[in-house]
């Protein structure tokens, strides 16, 4: 253990590391090691993530021609239902926080581990449990209803398996309730001795952040779907209007998770398109507090927005008002991030590395998802545009273009770090491009398509012919979209046998987890770090101007 | 925990129950009390949406509510809160008695908090076949015809709207008790704990957070019973 940091250089005998400290099947099942656990959930995410694009293939393949004639209407209900299930609550909500949350959160903060190892496991193992429900429900008839559960669809009509798909996301939502009170009592108890509140990374302000929602949105969808479950298995009259019940109570209780549940998917995002813009300008962020708070107050002024969902409903005209100003003041914070990103990049030294091709990304794709939100936050254009294509790109470019953008751009960044060996730097550049071309393609049409009036959720538009040129490019880009993501972990895994070895802060990044190995030791530091400068120093980082070779390594400042 | 990384790390002579990635033992028990507090937040949500339905239907079903809810027996639930009261006060005399270090009077607690437990369990039975013989547990025997809403003699509770109200009583203090089983489990182990000397002056963290869950469990009750037992018992 002790050679690892006496020779930081990349050398070809491994040293010991996190990977290799213990081999077999046991170590892995077994392992409380928040590193171990992170690839654990990476390997599952990306299976549910080739799942639910599969899924959307199949969605887009069907809306090639107008008629519905690559599956029956029934079928296309359940593709669109499950490919939303899948990657919203065994993808998107687990992908930042589980897999580049778990890895880099203690080790930016200079621990061990996080403070409930344990726990971290067992979220792992929820998350399993969840996702085998989930597959078997798939596997034995699927569920039709929507991602959104509406009820008195979901309980009195559906003849699908909402039992089991409803249990299935239950469970999950412990999962990711048990990974968000892990951060945030290792981000209150674990940090460094000198690791202050405002020395922290924005990365983990933004999980901070996300973690509150996590344990303070996520019960209340898992007791929402335990009524829907309660309520369709024993005939009960919850949310069913026929007997008494009120399926309004149903849509808010649903929002007033899943509404913030977006903030889940775009605040880690935010976070490492942070870390990476940081870095690649060379410049400290512009706006540190700011920023850094803006990440709170998305998560304060995210649980009062639901009803923006319900414009059309039939909630009364007081409450539109009101959750429609609302939901404009949530844009405040979100803007503050994105002028003061841009502010970093003012005067910045840029450098087009790929991770900073897929921050750029988020940045133009994230602006135009966050300010067609604002079109749907006006209650005239909602109510021209609600359930039609319109509401699928715009969400679309937040879940995708930023979101998953922001998680690509992570695992690019972070992949030395993970992996301790470098990928090829060309062919990422050029997924990179990929994705961000194969995105617009696929989901920029669907604005014109929506405002134009298609509605979503139909397999068949024969009566509206005319739609079918901007479904074909939609379908054209889903392609390249799909060949865009699957480049990455093709090179990724080809990299862990045939890449370079990476040293240790082969960036020459500011930051904790930096100063570890490449790949770290299983307890990340060899002795406790102590923080004595700011975040984001780079400009004492670069100012002997060192040169930016693989090979330089940090001083470590102790 | 996985074999390999225990051990190694532990220096000689700290106490065995701090845990390897922790720096100290106060900061091993601060995050414990602090992990306890925020998943106690996630109950509260958890319970949340639950008072948050019964709110909106008993603001539009008051008369239904108030003549189902006087067909449960308040007596009952007025025993049943007392014993949970008494049961907390237990709980903190176990802690007490495990920072001054009088280990038969924890012992004893402990057992007497573990007895109030079952009691309120027990007594939770007795209420729920009542229900059951009276036909009131939703579902295709539900019955509530001809039960007069309270204060409105002549007048009749919906059926419906009654049923939702027992449903909603069967789910909250189904996940209520739920809750209490879980609380009985902690609680064995925490006794099987303190009966092998785990716990002294110094380090009894787990009972701390297993007391703090226990009164949180308590405190849901002492909002249901009101809520559940007593609509419209004030005149």
């Amino acid at each position: 253990m002790a050679t690892a940091m006496a020779h930081p250089d990349a050398q070809p005998i491994e040293r010991e590391n996190y990977l290799n400290k213990h081999y077999g099947v046991g170590s892995w099942l077994l392992t409380t090691d928040h590193k171990r656990i992170a690839l654990l959930y990476l390997i599952s995410i990306t299976f549910f993530f080739f799942i639910g694009g599969f899924f959307a293939l199949l969605i887009r393949l069907e809306l090639l021609t107008p008629a519905s004639d690559l599956v029956q209407a029934d079928t296309y209900n359940k593709l669109f239902t499950m490919h939303g299930q899948i990657m919203v609550f065994f993808f998107l909500i687990p992908s930042i926080p589980a897999v580049l949350g778990n890895f880099l959160v203690p080790m930016m903060i200079g621990a061990k581990d996080l403070a409930f190892p344990r726990i971290n496991l067992l979220s792992w193992y929820i998350y399993i449990i969840a996702g085998a429900l989930m597959l078997h429900c798939m596997l034995t008839g699927g569920v039709d209803t929507g991602w959104t559960f509406y009820t008195p669809f979901s309980t009195a009509f559906s003849n699908t398996k909402v039992i089991e798909a409803g249990l299935a996301i239950f469970i999950a939502g412990f999962s990711s309730i048990l990974t968000g009170l892990n951060f945030i009592v290792t981000i209150h108890r674990m940090r460094a001795p000198g690791m202050t509140w405002s020395r922290l990374p924005l990365f983990i302000w933004a999980h901070y952040a996300t973690s509150i929602i996590q344990v303070l949105g996520t019960p209340v969808i898992a007791i929402t779907l335990f009524l829907v479950v309660c309520e369709r298995a024993l005939h009960l009259g919850i949310f069913d209007p026929k007997l008494g019940g009120d399926p309004l109570l149903f849509q808010h209780l649903f929002w007033f998770y899943s509404h913030p549940a977006v903030y889940i998917m775009i605040l880690p995002s935010m976070g490492v398109v942070t870390e990476i813009i940081a870095c690649f300008s060379r410049k400290r962020i512009f706006g540190y507090t700011f920023v850094a708070l803006s990440s709170i107050a998305i998560a304060v002024f995210g649980f009062l927005v639901w009803a923006h969902h319900m414009f059309v409903a039939g909630i009364s005209v007081y409450a539109a008002l009101i959750f429609s100003i609302l939901s404009y003041a949530v844009a405040v914070p979100s803007a503050i991030k994105v002028f003061n990103w841009t502010a970093t990049l003012y005067k910045g030294s840029i450098h087009y590395d790929a991770p900073m091709l897929y921050a750029f990304g988020f940045l133009g794709l994230f602006t135009i998802g966050g300010l067609t939100g604002l079109f749907l936050a006006a209650l005239g254009i909602d109510v021209h545009v609600t359930d039609t294509y319109f509401v699928i790109a715009h969400f679309h470019y937040i879940m995708v273009g930023g979101a998953v953008m922001g998680y690509m751009g992570g695992m690019h960044f972070w992949w030395p770090k993970i992996s301790g060996k470098l990928y090829p730097e060309g062919w990422a550049r050029l997924a990179a491009l990929i994705v961000f071309i194969g995105f617009n393609l696929t989901f920029f049409p669907q604005f014109v398509l929506g405002y134009m009036g298609m509605p979503r959720r139909y397999a068949d538009y024969s009566h509206m012919p005319e739609f079918q040129v901007l479904n074909v490019l939609s379908t054209a880009g889903a392609t390249v979209l799909g060949v865009g993501y699957l480049l990455p972990m093709i090179y990724f895994l080809w990299s862990m046998r045939y890449g370079k070895p990476a040293p240790d802060n082969p960036w020459n990044a500011a930051g904790l987890e930096w100063k570890t190995a490449s790949p770290p030791t299983t307890f990340n530091f060899e002795e406790e770090p102590v923080v004595t400068w700011e975040a984001y120093n780079y400009e004492e980082l670069d100012a002997p101007h060192p040169p930016r070779t693989n090979k330089e390594e940090v001083p470590v400042v102790h | 925990m996985s074999t390999s990384q225990t051990g190694a790390v532990h220096s000689e002579g700290h106490n065995p129950a701090l845990l390897h990635h922790f720096a100290t033992e106060e900061q091993q028990k601060d995050s414990a009390d602090l992990g306890m507090w925020v998943f106690l937040a996630t109950e509260v949500m958890f319970f949340g949406g639950l008072f948050c339905a019964y709110l909106i239907y008993r603001g539009l079903y008051f008369g239904d509510f108030a003549a189902a809810s006087s067909s449960i027996d308040a007596a009952l639930g007025g025993t049943n809160t007392a014993v949970l009261i008494c049961s907390s006060l237990t709980v903190v005399l176990a802690i007490w008695a495990a920072q001054t270090s009088r280990r038969g009077l924890m012992l004893l607690m402990l057992v007497l908090t573990m007895l109030f437990g079952c009691t309120f369990l027990g007594i939770k039975a007795v209420e729920y076949h009542d229900k059951f013989v009276e036909h009131h547990v939703p579902g295709p025997s539900f019955s509530f015809d001809h039960e007069e809403i309270p204060g409105h003699p002549g007048q009749y509770a919906n059926p419906q709207h009654a049923e939702i109200f027992f449903a909603l009583y069967f789910i909250m203090t189904g996940l209520h008790a739920l809750h209490m089983i879980i609380g009985l489990g902690i609680f064995t182990w925490l006794l099987w704990a303190a009966w092998r000397g785990r716990f002294t002056p110094e380090y009894h963290t787990p009972l701390e957070i297993g007391g703090l869950y226990w009164h949180f469990v308590d405190i849901i009750w002492i909002y249901l019973f009101p809520l559940l037992y007593l609509i419209d018992r004030h005149k």
